[in-house]
């Protein structure tokens, strides 16, 4: 897993469809391994594949089709809604993807994204649209992201995004959650004594 | 200053603030399971520390779990491997494990109600968004990620950005045959399945007052699917008496200082959220989805909206929602075909939706063609039933009860619908392939579900009930 994010510019993948839940993002069925890897293959499984069968690709879905390809995958509003398996995360990472862009997203897939160097960004509805067309229009369409900067731009457009300062902190350097957490400990025993 | 509910046990928890950042917040109650815990431990493990406080972190198998010959190995090499590794961890960390075969093995928000761990004014989390469910003791209580599951293990703190606060008030008097997942199937068909994103939800109201713990539980459980953070419900005698003599409950005196400071947790008369919605309880009828969000819900005697007359969230998803569900647009859903019936999982499946199911079903038969499961939620709720002989009801009405488990909710062990098979059940979510790879899932309550058992259609259970009133005078 690739630690640190800033620049991302790259073609993307416009998955154009709203309420994306994270069963469709990687079905219960393939949540039984005990580590984070190997994911990525089973994203979006059912909408992948007929009969679960990888010798039947459906055609027109946006993954299926090779004209489509790069590091950020572009959705629809309420993405990532439902459980909060953040194998969805995982998967969407480990298919190669550092940013989904969306209007829009569920708290804990995002949660779980900042957790894994996958950045959510949210742009306007009005934006979105007009990514989703010009990539659409023409693949070969890149998006660039600017994490330090947080500006989301692409066929002309650009957009300022907001990202809390500590997160964005995380993501430049590197940083984990835990490792805060763990260098807190004094603190939380602290608070410990204290409440008991 | 005034304040709601909400606040006062955040602030309560609160280690310390990042300047522009989230807070460290204290977990008082950690619940894990097979599916979502394993890759936590393994980070522990690699960073070569322990579980910091063992003791506030309760462990069970529900989610792969088999529901029939559990006391046989799982015959699943990959679930079999998943349980044997939370056996494992549980046992390298000193976690209490309620496994299989132990009797208070079950669904993880059935188990820990139902054994007085969810106390009101806790913070609560478990890697499962369902966990919302414990908020119905008036508990901040949400699903995590397996990073924060790992970090909670490591710490009982995470780093939590405060969400806003959201109150819907549900007033006045349920109509016959309207349970609490009709209010909450109800609320979502008005908000939409992302209308609560980013808001913690304070379910308050003389409708919501008016319901047993059990049926408070159904509705802060599907909080999530409005897509708050949390759901909760101020505490009151109902939540004292059901906590009361629970296994791990306070007794004597730390039972009085317990309950004098519960008596604390509830909004402020002049408490101000971000937003308010008013509902009336007289407005609400017998629900059923039709879709592939749990928002997608009509009243059984609607017809299925039309782009025209759908709510604007879900216009743009509505003909691949109903292409899935092989149902017609503006065609009335009373009347159609049920396979599977399911009665289960963590929105319902404690021993007062298994007692309502049985108390109608009692004397009648289940339809011909339609499979009915009952899965309940807990080794204790299943061992309650068959002392009250409900196990005897759903037998003779031709039900198959089940052993405890998450099961066709979502289709994780053998529990799975067929493709293309419709299945009324009282799970949570009516997602494509949630219950099986093409599976048709039409969420409704215990009732509605037992009522379609029995005609083998979506019917109004108070159409069967006013013929029971009327044959019982005759």
């Amino acid at each position: 897993m690739a630690k640190s994010l800033n620049i991302v510019r790259s073609t993307a993948v416009p998955l154009n469809i709203e309420n994306v839940d994270t069963d469709q993002i990687i079905p219960a069925r393939f949540l039984k391994a005990t580590s984070r890897d190997g994911f990525g293959k089973n994203l979006f499984r059912d909408w992948r594949y007929v009969n679960d069968d990888e010798n039947q690709p459906k055609q027109d879905f946006v993954l299926n089709n090779k004209t489509y390809n790069g590091k950020i995958l572009l959705t629809g509003k309420n993405f990532g809604c439902g459980s909060s398996r953040e194998h969805a995360a995982w998967a969407i990472k480990d298919a190669g993807f550092d940013v989904v862009v969306s209007s829009f997203f569920a708290d804990i897939f995002k949660n779980n994204s900042l957790n894994n160097f996958l950045l959510p960004v949210t742009v306007s509805e009005s934006f979105l649209q007009k990514a989703f067309a010009a990539v659409e229009k023409d693949p070969s369409t890149e998006v660039e992201v600017n994490l330090e900067k947080q500006i989301i731009s692409t066929a002309g457009e650009t957009e300022n995004f907001e990202i809390n300062s500590y997160k964005k902190t995380c993501l430049l350097n590197g940083y984990d959650d835990i490792d805060y957490l763990l260098n807190s400990k004094k603190e939380i025993e602290e608070f410990e004594t204290l409440e008991k | 200053m005034s304040k709601t509910l909400f606040d006062k046990i955040w602030e309560k928890h609160v280690v310390k603030r990042i300047e522009d950042g989230p807070s460290v917040l204290y977990i008082d109650k950690h619940f894990i399971h097979e599916v979502t815990s394993p890759q936590a431990f393994n980070g522990l493990n690699k960073r070569g520390i322990k579980v910091f406080r063992p003791q506030q972190t309760v462990a069970t198998a529900d989610h792969n779990v088999p529901t029939l010959n559990q006391h046989l190995p799982i015959k699943e090499e990959l679930s079999r491997k998943q349980v044997e590794a939370l056996i494992k961890n549980c046992a390298e960390h000193g976690v209490e494990l309620y496994g299989l075969g132990h009797p208070f093995q079950g669904i993880v928000h059935v188990i820990g109600p139902e054994l007085g761990i969810t106390q009101p004014g806790m913070t609560i989390v478990c890697g499962d968004s369902h966990t919302s469910t414990h908020g119905a003791f008036g508990a901040i209580a949400f699903g995590i990620g397996t990073s924060e599951v790992e970090m909670v293990l490591a710490t009982q703190c995470l780093l939590q950005t405060k969400p806003k606060l959201m109150r819907i008030n549900v007033d006045g008097e349920l109509n016959k045959g309207v349970v609490s997942k009709d209010i909450v199937l109800y609320i979502l068909s008005k908000i939409s399945a992302s209308g609560a994103t980013g808001y913690a939800v304070e379910f308050a109201g003389s409708a919501i007052r008016s319901l047993s713990m059990e049926a408070r539980m159904t509705i802060c459980n599907m909080s999530i699917e409005m897509g708050a953070r949390c759901g909760l419900i101020a505490p009151d005698e109902t939540t004292f008496n059901y906590i009361k003599g629970r296994k791990f409950a306070p007794v004597g005196e730390a039972w009085n200082k317990a309950v004098a400071y519960w008596k604390t947790l509830f909004s402020d008369g002049d408490a101000r959220f971000d937003n308010e919605i008013f509902l009336d309880a007289e407005d609400i009828q017998p629900m059923i989805t039709y879709g592939t969000n749990p928002g997608m819900g009509i009243g059984v005697n609607d017809k299925i909206p039309t782009s025209e007359t759908v709510n604007e969230t879900d216009r743009s998803g509505l003909s691949k929602s109903l292409a899935y569900m092989g149902l017609t647009a503006g065609t009335p859903i009373k009347g159609q075909k049920v396979d599977y019936v399911f009665i289960g999982s963590c929105t319902n499946s404690r021993i007062e939706d298994l007692r309502m199911v049985a108390s109608f079903v009692k004397g009648k038969k289940k339809a011909n063609d339609v499979e009915v499961w009952i899965v309940p939620g807990s080794k204790q709720v299943e061992k309650q039933a068959i002392e009250e002989g409900i196990d005897k009801v759903f037998e003779e009405a031709g039900f198959m009860l089940r052993q405890p488990g998450c099961s066709a909710c979502l289709g994780m062990n053998e529990d799975k619908i067929p493709a293309g098979k419709y299945c009324i059940s009282t799970s949570n979510r009516n997602f494509e392939g949630r219950q099986g790879p093409g599976a048709r899932t039409m969420l409704a309550s215990p009732l509605t579900a037992a009522a379609a058992a029995i005609t083998g259609e979506v019917c109004d259970v108070r159409e069967l009930l006013i013929n029971e009133m009327a044959e019982a005078t005759n």
